[in-house]
């Protein structure tokens, strides 16, 4: 029996630490480790409640505009507006979040992931006129290969063309992510951490220059993700066709739904999104989601165990670290009790249960590509496969919300701050189901809580002794080369784990909890 | 023989915020600054980031540990976040050594003794930032204090913003392949170069005429100054209104928002609220009045 400790996971964002247990090849055990604590939570308490939208996006720099729409959608709520944000408000929103959130995929394959599948090293061959292959073989020649060596090696297998090729798109990739920040900034600022989304709508009235700007960039980002994006994404399947039966995991899936549709409903629960709300299994059939099913439990996280099993609002939050049998800074959120994974394959999944038509028929042409059936989708190969759709069907639904924008009428409502108040903003970062919960007393923050993604796919064993969804998902997979484990950093990176976000939020006992109900 | 500067990116408390900004870097790009000969002759080597190398575990904690032994004095130390010096608990750590998990404060430590020089790049790691914002139950500290608690000098340039632009990280870089390590009178006393930091937003603000006139915005969308919208451009040191952000493409202010004086020690808690007024006092005694607050502090 062999142990196989990564420490870290690199290509992610944050601290991760993973060890895999493997007895004859395959893998017995597995324990996802959160290396890092900072207390976010803890620091917004007493603070003015609109700082919020500020101070949460620094949680994470690589998706903080989803904690900017996050708390701007928890303290409208909270301020009693949610009803009341103007169309364009809510358009130009969605428009930020939508281009944040298109680039944040490309980046997640093309810089964090395909460096699993794709060989940097072996353009050191490359015989072709690409001016940026040629400086990368440049480069090579020169002998210091950082940061592409060290790395693990022998499991390289596209075809020297497509590498080339994907080695290529690497680069333009970085020009892409570029542009879909611009649009960010277009009409938030700057990014990251933008300024543009607050309570009561954006800050930026929608000009016809500031349309156009953003009409053409984001050609450019569908551009590839249609004729670059989802073919790359489809060569490396099929080159790692065994992928598509790794990293099932734990086959039950969760969406907030995210990308408001309508103005006027102050019910996030029933507001009618473009990405649909609920859960699904593996039998693909659609639940309404309960968020008051969800707790956060303790047991083999550094903290104390009398904490255990409440709802995240409620949640208490005293470190223990070293404590017995513990191996992780993250709790582990559960569903009515069950282990959940979040993520584009949850987003996708969920709104293809419902019967979403567009993505009825973005999903099902896909698969006819592969010629798989929707169950391939519980793979390595399926949540790479589920982003690269999520991006497509933001990017398209884009252009048509732009379009709709009213220059000259307000994109913002004035409002009083309450004297107290509770609120909540559930939404669906680029990782997952993204929850903030606030309450408010004497116009400062009381409490404020959030539930991120990573903490659900990277969350430890709960309470029954049940792994996580990384976790399951490493648990069974044999291992070809124990010092040289892709198969553990594949399943691990397709998740797309963002530390940041899952152990940043963690906050000790304060001195008054106060007490917190969800709306 | 092209010159090879090897840099490691250690990254403690951060958010990767300053990462992803310096990925945003339009001209050089990213590409020119990590595969090319960013200046004539000259490669930045960079040996370790977590977020962008391509191997993990052991073999790259390896890279980085022999990087200090063999270039002694010869690379970079990149510190993005804060650094946790609470002992009583390990509130983060990054790699192991024996099988035991290496506090970030000591990894700092260790890499920075034998580093050419240090940048603390973003607030985190000049100032302390968001994370050592109060209560700070980690000990949450800056690369400075870090290092002097343990009695180690080394040249030091600090490159706040939350996160800093892109342009700043690789204008300070670039600085020091061409003209050496920076000079006492190119930084200013935040140890901040002079370059980007030199100036007050509100000095090149294009809504400062407003201010000048008396003419305020009331609400966001409104035209005129973002003053009593809870804008920090008058205390706040950047380039921003010239340079902007994102390739030129906008800025704060320019988005209509109201400038919450990231690049500064004082950010984020006295700069906080954010959307609240900076003073009541009398507008032209704004930097009195902020310089007074400070002795306060």
């Amino acid at each position: 029996m062999g142990k196989i400790v990564i420490d870290p996971v690199t290509r992610i964002e944050g601290h991760l630490k993973v060890e895999a247990i493997v007895e004859n090849g395959t893998v017995k055990d597995a324990k996802s480790s959160g290396q890092l604590f900072r207390g976010l939570e803890l620091i917004l308490r007493g603070r003015d409640p609109r700082d919020a939208q500020v101070i949460t996006q620094r949680i994470c720099g690589v998706c903080p505009q989803s904690h900017g729409i996050a708390a701007a959608l928890n303290l409208d709520t909270a301020f009693g507006i949610a009803d009341k944000i103007p169309p364009n408000g809510r358009i130009i929103r969605n428009l930020i979040q939508g281009a944040h959130i298109a680039q944040d995929h490309v980046l997640h394959f093309y810089h964090l992931a395909a460096l699993d599948y794709v060989d940097v090293a072996a353009i050191a061959k490359y015989e072709g006129k690409d001016s940026d292959l040629n400086s990368i073989k440049d480069f090579i020649s020169r002998g210091e290969l950082a940061p592409f060596v060290p790395r693990y090696e022998g499991d390289y297998r596209l075809r020297k063309e497509i590498n080339e090729q994907a080695v290529a798109h690497y680069v333009k990739a970085l020009e892409i992510r570029r542009t879909g920040h611009e649009m960010v900034s277009i009409f938030s600022g700057k990014i990251p951490h933008s300024v543009g989304v607050i309570p009561g709508g954006v800050t930026t009235t929608p000009t016809v220059d500031k349309i156009m700007a953003f009409l053409w960039k984001l050609r450019i980002l569908q551009d590839f993700i249609n004729n670059v994006y989802i073919p790359d994404v489809l060569a490396v399947a099929q080159a790692y066709l065994d992928y598509a039966e790794i990293g099932a995991g734990c086959k039950n899936l969760l969406s907030y739904g995210s990308f408001d549709l309508e103005d006027g409903n102050p019910d996030l629960t029933t507001r009618q999104r473009l990405f649909k709300q609920g859960t699904v299994s593996a039998d693909l059939k659609p639940a309404r989601l309960d968020i008051t099913k969800i707790t956060e439990q303790v047991k083999h996280s550094w903290y104390e165990d009398t904490t255990s099993g409440r709802h995240p609002s409620h949640g208490e939050t005293t470190p223990k670290y070293g404590k017995q049998g513990a191996y992780t800074w993250l709790k582990a959120p559960r569903y009515d009790g069950k282990v959940y994974e979040v993520g584009p394959l949850a987003r996708v999944a969920v709104s293809y249960a419902w019967g979403d038509p567009a993505m009825r028929k973005l999903v099902d042409s896909s698969l006819a590509q592969l010629k798989a059936p929707p169950s391939v989708l519980f793979s390595v190969l399926g949540r790479h496969l589920a982003r690269a759709l999520s991006a497509k069907y933001i990017a398209d639904s884009i252009e048509k919300w732009l379009l709709e924008l009213k220059p000259g009428e307000p994109a913002y409502v004035e409002y009083t701050l309450p004297e107290e108040g509770v609120g909540m903003g559930l939404t669906e970062a680029a990782r997952g189901a993204l929850g903030h919960w606030i309450e408010i007393k004497g116009k400062k923050i009381a409490n404020y809580q959030c539930v991120v993604p990573t903490t659900w796919n990277a969350s430890p064993k709960d309470d029954n002794g049940t792994p996580g969804p990384i976790e399951q998902a490493i648990i069974g997979t044999k291992i070809r080369d124990e010092s040289n484990p892709f198969e553990i950093v594949r399943i691990i990176r397709a998740f797309d784990p963002c530390l940041a976000c899952a152990v940043h939020l963690i906050s000790p006992k304060g001195k008054d909890l106060g007490q917190f109900r969800v709306v | 023989m092209v010159n090879e500067i090897p840099v490691i990116w250690l990254q403690a408390a951060a958010c990767t915020g300053c990462s992803v900004s310096l990925l945003n870097s339009a001209s050089p790009t990213i590409k020119n600054l990590l595969i090319d000969q960013v200046v004539p002759g000259v490669h930045v080597n960079l040996r370790f980031h977590a977020t962008i190398m391509a191997g993990a575990g052991e073999p790259v904690i390896k890279v980085m540990e022999d990087t200090a032994k063999d270039k002694k004095n010869g690379y970079i130390l990149v510190v993005e976040g804060a650094i946790p010096t609470a002992r009583d608990a390990v509130y983060g750590a990054i790699g192991e050594r024996g099988g035991k998990p290496v506090r970030m404060e000591d990894r700092v430590v260790e890499l920075a003794k034998d580093a050419m020089a240090v940048l603390a790049v973003g607030t985190c790691a000049s100032f302390g930032g968001i994370p050592a914002a109060a209560p700070n139950l980690p000990g949450y500290q800056p690369v400075k204090k870090v290092l002097e608690a343990k009695g180690i000098a080394k040249p030091q340039v600090n490159i706040p913003g939350c996160p800093p632009h892109p342009d700043w990280f690789v204008g300070t870089v670039a600085s020091i392949i061409l003209n050496g390590l920076p000079k006492a009178e190119d930084l200013d006393d935040n140890l901040r170069p002079l370059a980007f930091y030199g100036t007050l937003i509100h000095e090149n603000c294009p809504r400062r005429a407003s201010f000048d006139e008396g003419k305020f915005a009331k609400k966001f969308g409104d035209d005129g100054c973002l003053y009593e919208l809870g804008c920090k451009g008058s205390i706040t040191y950047s380039d921003c209104p010239l340079r902007r952000w994102n390739d030129g493409t906008n800025w704060v202010i320019g988005a209509g928002a109201p400038c919450n004086g990231c690049t500064q020690p004082e950010f984020p808690d006295l700069v906080a609220p954010f959307y609240e007024k900076l003073t009541d006092v009398e507008l032209p005694t704004i930097g009195e009045y902020w310089t007074t607050r400070k002795e306060e502090k």
